[in-house]
């Protein structure tokens, strides 16, 4: 794996690099993706050693042999396992209320397990709530924010990285210094923006640029990127240089295809972003051919709406089954991601 | 020093004492390396220069993106909170009297005060669970990554379907909680419509769906505390409490401190959870200051007044950000 590769180059540069470590912007970004790398590591060392399970923790394998610590660590497997019920329950409810039918689901007080299970609700849920369109509008929103997003923050982080341009520090610092601000605190002038954006004075209401534009500008994603090219030894990017490759194709071929754990780290994140995104979409998108899932659903649930309940369960299931299969399928991928950046969600 | 000053000029002892090459090859293969150095100089700086040129035009994407849509709505938003914007007419300069306004509202002090409440019921509730989630299921030698996927699930639900389901199970007929309180023969709650537990409704939802992303950076702090020092505080004798509060806990406290402001942070920003289940009813009980900023701009059609609320929350998540900032750098200077 590549990855594993790059990591004692990235561990010993700063000491060896005393003219970064005075730029200060980039001094905490490396240091923050030292700090990730170090989780990362540690996050694929769990999985490596869960295999082996011959690691010490706080509990010692001498004291577990003793029957009174027997007695309470199974006393925390099973309070663990009822713990699980709390969110494995909601999610069952949720399964289980979209096959009831529209007296039963609310019948008080409430069946725990559907009396005639009416699995057509998940059909005629997919009718009603026209979800071919609006999983399709998702999609695309997913994916146009997905090639945005890559194409944005990968050319800054390797113009940032590699090519070192004059002012780099000050661009990096007004790159970064956007993480200190949460977005929700200018969604109001950013409303105002994208109604009459500056100079060319063009409206990106019910528009899904005016979704994939400000998402675009992710300094967490530069950040990332960013630290990952460090990691591509100058020898490699020179040796092509002489070979004759211009800055493009040393970009293309070489820097984007050595970092692919780091780019397909961020599609993952970005995917489920965009697909749980909903106060940005419904404040731009109010034409309701163009609404993402999330915000045709909020509509249909409102009290006018008059969707049978369990309809709208059942849409919620399959709001949630992409997120929830992506996740199944590249959980290595997103607890390095979690861990890389500490965000949540 | 030029070429022709050097082949003119006697040559060097050093030179000479060194005698590889006769005197006329010697000056020969020195002029010509000088050639070579100062077309070569002259190529490099070219080069350096064309170099300078393609950094900014792959920058240019990024530039441009983030000046339209981050920089210039940020400095847009101070300029908003001194005028009277509705969309329709032209912005006109009103000084501070949206800030004035913004004061007056008694709904302000209301926001406030169930934003910063929304914010320590969350740190009661919210806080300590990831940690000791983290700490059990680190401990397990079976079913680990069960719980791990169990208990991160949550988070990756749209957080429209995990309030819409919440919205549901609180429900006082067809809801789960009320049915899972009359099998142990409990009363029923109005949860949502009681000003008294409306809130802390909204705090269990947004926990339930944040804790598990926390659980997992807290996870894997404690995989990267040594065992050496496990090992060292057993033959000192310490037993598994003192291991826990001496060893454990100093070792992921900088992750601790770097959650706990990360979490003030996201909870002050509380939104989705007032707007959709609640509406910021009843009475106005979870009216939070989002939730404020929303219905100033989108139903008085006052971006002005909605700007000037959202400065006053910048500058409150602001000094929240600078201790964040604070904590990673001095985190990063203990590396």
């Amino acid at each position: 794996m590549a990855t594993e590769y790059h990591e004692p180059l990235l561990e010993q540069e700063p000491g060896s690099d005393q003219r970064r470590q005075r730029d200060s912007a980039d001094g905490l970004a490396r240091s923050l993706l030292r700090r990730g790398w170090r989780w990362h590591r540690s996050a694929t060392a769990t999985s490596r050693s869960s295999e082996v399970s011959s690691e010490r923790t706080l509990l010692s394998p001498l004291m577990l042999r003793r029957p009174l610590v027997r007695f309470c660590y199974w006393a925390v497997f099973l309070l663990l396992l009822v713990g699980t019920l709390t969110t494995l329950g909601p999610l069952y409810w949720m399964v289980s209320g979209a096959l009831k039918s529209n007296v039963e689901i609310f019948q008080r007080p409430p069946t725990f397990w559907p009396a005639h299970p009416q699995w057509s609700n998940y059909s005629n849920a997919w009718q009603i709530l026209q979800l071919p369109l609006y999983l399709g509008n998702s999609l695309i929103l997913a994916a146009g924010a997905v090639l945005l997003q890559l194409l944005v923050s990968a050319t800054a982080a390797y113009a940032l990285s590699k090519l070192r341009p004059w002012g780099r520090s000050a661009i990096l610092f007004a790159f970064f210094a956007t993480l200190m601000v949460p977005p929700v605190v200018y969604l109001i002038p950013q409303f105002v923006n994208i109604s009459d954006l500056p100079l060319i004075h063009v409206s990106l209401i019910n528009n899904w640029a005016g979704v994939w534009l400000p998402e675009a500008a992710n300094a967490f994603n530069i950040l990332i990127l960013k630290s990952f090219f460090d990691t591509i030894p100058g020898e490699l990017t020179d040796a092509a240089r002489l070979d004759g490759a211009s800055s493009w194709q040393v970009f293309i071929r070489i820097v984007l295809p050595l970092s692919r754990p780091a780019l397909a780290v961020i599609t993952i994140f970005t995917v489920i972003a965009s697909w749980k995104d909903f106060l940005w979409p419904l404040l731009v998108l109010s034409n309701s051919n163009l609404q993402p899932l999330m915000v045709a659903l909020y509509h249909e649930s409102g009290l006018n709406a008059n969707l049978p309940f369990s309809y709208l369960m059942a849409g919620l299931v399959f709001a949630s089954l992409p997120p929830i299969l992506l996740f199944l399928l590249f959980q290595r991928q997103i607890i390095r991601g979690v861990n890389l950046t500490g965000l949540k969600g | 020093m030029s070429l022709s000053s050097s082949s003119s000029s006697p040559l060097s002892p050093a030179q000479e004492s060194t005698p590889l090459l006769t005197s006329d090859e010697g000056l020969m293969t020195v002029r010509w390396a000088l050639v070579q150095r100062r077309g070569g100089l002259r190529r490099r700086r070219r080069w350096a220069l064309w170099r300078q040129v393609q950094g900014y035009l792959f920058l240019l994407p990024a530039l441009l993106i983030f000046a339209l849509f981050v920089w210039y709505p940020v400095v847009l938003g101070f300029v908003m909170s001194f005028q009277s914007v509705d969309l329709i007419n032209p912005a006109t300069w009103v000084g501070w009297a949206n800030y004035r306004h913004v004061f007056a509202d008694p709904l302000f002090a209301i926001a406030w005060r169930n934003t910063l409440a929304f914010t320590g019921y969350a740190l009661l509730f919210g806080y300590l669970v990831p940690l000791v989630l983290a700490l059990a299921i680190n401990e397990m030698r079976h079913g680990k990554s069960y719980f791990r996927l169990a208990f991160y699930l949550p988070v990756m639900l749209p957080p429209i379907v995990t309030v819409f389901l919440w919205r549901w199970m609180y429900d006082p007929d067809s809801g789960l909680l009320n049915a899972l309180l009359s099998l142990v023969h409990l009363p029923g709650r109005l949860w949502l419509e009681d000003p008294q537990t409306a809130l802390p409704a909204l705090v269990v939802v947004a926990t339930w769906s944040a804790a598990g992303s926390t659980m997992l950076v807290y996870l894997a702090a404690l995989q990267g505390v040594p065992a050496s020092l496990y090992e060292a505080a057993e033959i000192d004798g310490a037993g598994f409490w003192r291991r826990l509060w001496h060893v454990t806990l100093p070792c992921i406290r900088p992750i601790m401190l770097l959650m706990l402001v990360l979490q003030i942070i996201a909870t002050m920003q509380v939104f989705i959870e007032p707007f959709t289940i609640t509406d910021g009813g009843p009475q106005h009980a979870t009216l939070s200051i989002l939730l404020l900023i929303y219905t100033y701009a989108f139903q008085n059609a006052d971006f002005g007044e909605a700007s000037a609320l959202s400065v006053l929350l910048f500058l409150v998540l602001a000094a929240f950000g600078l201790i964040y900032l604070r904590l990673t750098s001095r985190m990063l200077q203990g590396d």
